[in-house]
This record gives structure tokens, C-alpha cells and sequence, in this order.
């Protein structure tokens, strides 16, 4: 059986390159950490705040249920392990409050994958496909390795995961975890927001070269074709294709190839890419 | 590239001589062949297809594996596409080795591989009249009828 899950929204950072406080920056008339919990809480039934003792009262902290750090050090592993100490039952969708990009789409996949014998389930990062830490599902399993590795004098979540069991899953949308550090970072993520969800794209959609191979080849009824779109991601081209040509076929049975090499369903596209949906193979 | 596809049949002697090598005591090779017969059905005939420029790079990418993992001299594989009758050659492996067992060890893997990882695909046409693309359409029958059924 597996833990029930909660949500907890790492509200205790010092926002030190930012130089103001990152919980309060404001996207669209809305603060970043409403915007986060106001997420997480549409898919589960539980979520905290995780927050320093000396936050408990602070404006834009207060009035949300919270998890204060009882434990001490420093980073994002304080506020996780807080969790664990005050509910070892439970498991964490842990989220971090600067995510302005993060959707509902991507939580959807991220809890419907989790596997609950793993450590965790998290995500690979678009950058650099290492775990992403702050937008994972920490199981109690993690809480007493978690410990040891903060009582070896380590404080980074990422390389927590990295030595640990963790499911990996490919990225969904391309930009859905960049987090934002500076000021400068904070005014383009501003804008891009302001622009809407096709931001990036435009009014200006893609042009991209889709070519068929066996069933759905026969299903599409031809062999290539120019596909005109503003999706991002080959996951967001496949499900627009899906629902013109009713392929049999779901898209966890394929893989998907980007000019001519083997790709993550997230991977961000651009005009004049080369598609393929590589269907079950059954080469010899 | 040692990795290929022929549209034609596959003639064996031509890549067991490319794998001669004065160093290796021995050659190993896998032949696939055309079956009369899959997961029940009568099989009169298939088609393979492939995606080519994928698989030749994915294919050479396997050879370079197995040279890594086994101590061999040479590996090569040929792959048919097209349609095949019963008894055809559809794929063929060979290495040469300094000694059998990495031959017969690196064989296996690159065959292996080959059928897991290779975008290529295959056709069964069934004495019955149906066809089908293996292992992709079982999981399609339930929508497809259903979606029968609505029309």
C-alpha cells in the first residue's frame, strides 16, 4: 500500500541572488507562492507551506497550513526532512514556490507515474537530465537516507536523488521547471506569462516535417507530411496528430525520433524539425 | 558501415568473408528466418520496413557495443526489408573472434539488440487473409473495434 500523499511548497529560502523575497513576487496579479499552492492543492487533498520559525507571521506565509524546519542546517533538505519528522506517514509531492512555468499537465503526469517502492519519482531536467528535486515525489522510505546524507555534511537534494532510487521521468513541457534566481530572470518570466500559454511560439506556428512509419503510416494514410503547430514538445505534436488521425496506437507504447536521433517527448522544438513516432518494433 | 539493409537476398558468404581476419581461431553467425507460423496463425508471406536513417546510425551503434563488451575482431549485420517469403533469410549476424565464446557471446548480444532497439517493423500476411504488424496490433484491436461498434 502506499503512503498518502501531501503536498509541501518550500516557502524557507533566503532568496539570496533575487534580493527580495521570492514567496512575494507576483505573476499576473498573483504571488508566486498562491500561485504553487493553489496548484498543488487541485490535486491534493493536503498541502503545507514549508517555512524558517521566524516566517510563521509573515504576510504572505500566514494563514496557510505550515510545516516550520525543526530541524537544523541549511537548504531545501531542511524544510523536506521537517516534513518527514512531522508526518512519517506520509509521502511528499515536494514543490518549490519559484516554478512560475509549472502546470497542471505536468503535476498530472508526475503523480499518475509515481511508483510508491521508489525512493522518489521526479523528473529529469531539460538542461542537463539529472533529477529535479524540487517538483518530486519523496517517499518515507527517503526521510532516514535523507538524514544520513545531511549527517555526512551534504545539503544538496539533487545529488540525494542522483545516489538514491529514484524513477526518472522524461519532461513533459520544455519550460515547466525552470525556476527563476535573478532579477532578470524574474522580468522575462513576467513577460512570457503576460504573452499567454503560447508564449515563445507566437503567433508565428512551426513548421515541421512528420514521417510515417508502418501502422501508423497506413493509419495516417500517408508517408510524410508538413505539420503547421504552435506545440512544443514531440508529446504535444503526437496528441494533436492523435486526435486528426485516431491512431490505435497510445503514446506510451511509442518512441519518438527528432531528426533522425532518438528524443525525450519534452524536448523543445523548432521550425523545420524532422518528427518520427517510432511504433513497437519487431525487427530479426 | 556494418550495419545494413539489402533489398535483395542476403548473400552470407560475401559477409563471413568481410569478417576474415588473421588473428581471430573462429566466426560465429546467427540466421533469422521466415517463419510459416506466429502466435497461432498460419504466416503465407511478410514485409519489413524500416526507418532507415535511425537504424543504420543505431545499428552501427550496436556492432560498436558489443566490440566494447566482447573481445572480437570483427562483428557485421544485414538485415532484409521488403517482402520475404517462408524460409528467407531476414537478418543475419556473424563475428569473428580470437576465441569462440566471445563470438558466440557478442552474436547473441548484437541479435538481441537488434530486435529490441532497431526501428524496423514487420508485416504478417496470414493464410486466413488477415495481416498485421507485429506487436502493434494486439493492443490496437480493442479501440479499433470499439470505434467500429460507435459507426
Amino acid at each position: 500500500m502506499s503512503a498518502p500523499l501531501y503536498g509541501l511548497i518550500l516557502a524557507g529560502g533566503l532568496s539570496a541572488r533575487m534580493q527580495r523575497d521570492k514567496a512575494a513576487l507576483t505573476y499576473l496579479g498573483k504571488s508566486q507562492l498562491d500561485r504553487v499552492f493553489e496548484l498543488a492543492s487541485r490535486h491534493l487533498s493536503k498541502v503545507f507551506i514549508s517555512v524558517r520559525a521566524e516566517q510563521t507571521e509573515d504576510p504572505a506565509r500566514a494563514g496557510k497550513p505550515q510545516i516550520v524546519d525543526t530541524v537544523a542546517g541549511g537548504g531545501p533538505i531542511v524544510g523536506i526532512r521537517s516534513a518527514f519528522a512531522q508526518h512519517p506517514e506520509a509521502a511528499w509531492l515536494v514543490l518549490a514556490c519559484d516554478l512560475p512555468f509549472l502546470t497542471d499537465r505536468t503535476l498530472t503526469h508526475l503523480l499518475a507515474a509515481r511508483d510508491p517502492l521508489r525512493i522518489a519519482t521526479a523528473y529529469r531536467s531539460t538542461h542537463d537530465g539529472l533529477p529535479e528535486p524540487l517538483c518530486a515525489i519523496w517517499e518515507p522510505a527517503a526521510a532516514q537516507a535523507l538524514a544520513a546524507h545531511q549527517a555526512a555534511g551534504r545539503t544538496c537534494p539533487r545529488k540525494f536523488l542522483i545516489g538514491s532510487d529514484t524513477q526518472l521521468l522524461e519532461p513533459l513541457e520544455p519550460r515547466a521547471l525552470d525556476n527563476i534566481n535573478t532579477p532578470e530572470e524574474y522580468i522575462d518570466a513576467g513577460r512570457a506569462l503576460d504573452a499567454g500559454p503560447r508564449a515563445g511560439s507566437g503567433s508565428n506556428p512551426m513548421h515541421l516535417k512528420i514521417q510515417y512509419y508502418a501502422l501508423l503510416r497506413e493509419q495516417a494514410g500517408r508517408s510524410e507530411e508538413t505539420w503547421e503547430t504552435n506545440a512544443a514538445t514531440p508529446a504535444a505534436v503526437y496528441a494533436e496528430l492523435n486526435a486528426r488521425y485516431r491512431f490505435t496506437l497510445a503514446r506510451e507504447q511509442l518512441r519518438v525520433a527528432v531528426n533522425s536521433e532518438f528524443s525525450d517527448w519534452g524536448r523543445a522544438l523548432r521550425s523545420g524539425d524532422a518528427l518520427v513516432f517510432i511504433p513497437p518494433v519487431a525487427g530479426g | 558501415m556494418r550495419f545494413r539493409f539489402e533489398a535483395t537476398a542476403i548473400d552470407t558468404n560475401l559477409g563471413r568473408h568481410a569478417l576474415q581476419d588473421p588473428a581471430a581461431g573462429g566466426y560465429a553467425s546467427f540466421e533469422g528466418w521466415v517463419r510459416d507460423h506466429n502466435e497461432g496463425l498460419a504466416v503465407r508471406r511478410l514485409e519489413y520496413e524500416a526507418y532507415e536513417a535511425l537504424a543504420l546510425k543505431e545499428g552501427d551503434r550496436i556492432l560498436d557495443e558489443a566490440a566494447a563488451r566482447f573481445p572480437i575482431s570483427k562483428a557485421l549485420c544485414i538485415h532484409r526489408i521488403g517482402a520475404l517469403a517462408i524460409g528467407e533469410l531476414a537478418v543475419w549476424v556473424g563475428v569473428s573472434a580470437v576465441h569462440r565464446g566471445e563470438a558466440f557471446d557478442a552474436c547473441r548480444y548484437i541479435i538481441d539488440e537488434v530486435k529490441h532497439r532497431l526501428p524496423i517493423w514487420k508485416k504478417e500476411y496470414y493464410e486466413n487473409g488477415d495481416s498485421g504488424w507485429v506487436n502493434c496490433e494486439r493492443c490496437a484491436t480493442a479501440p479499433r473495434h470499439a470505434h467500429d461498434h460507435v459507426a
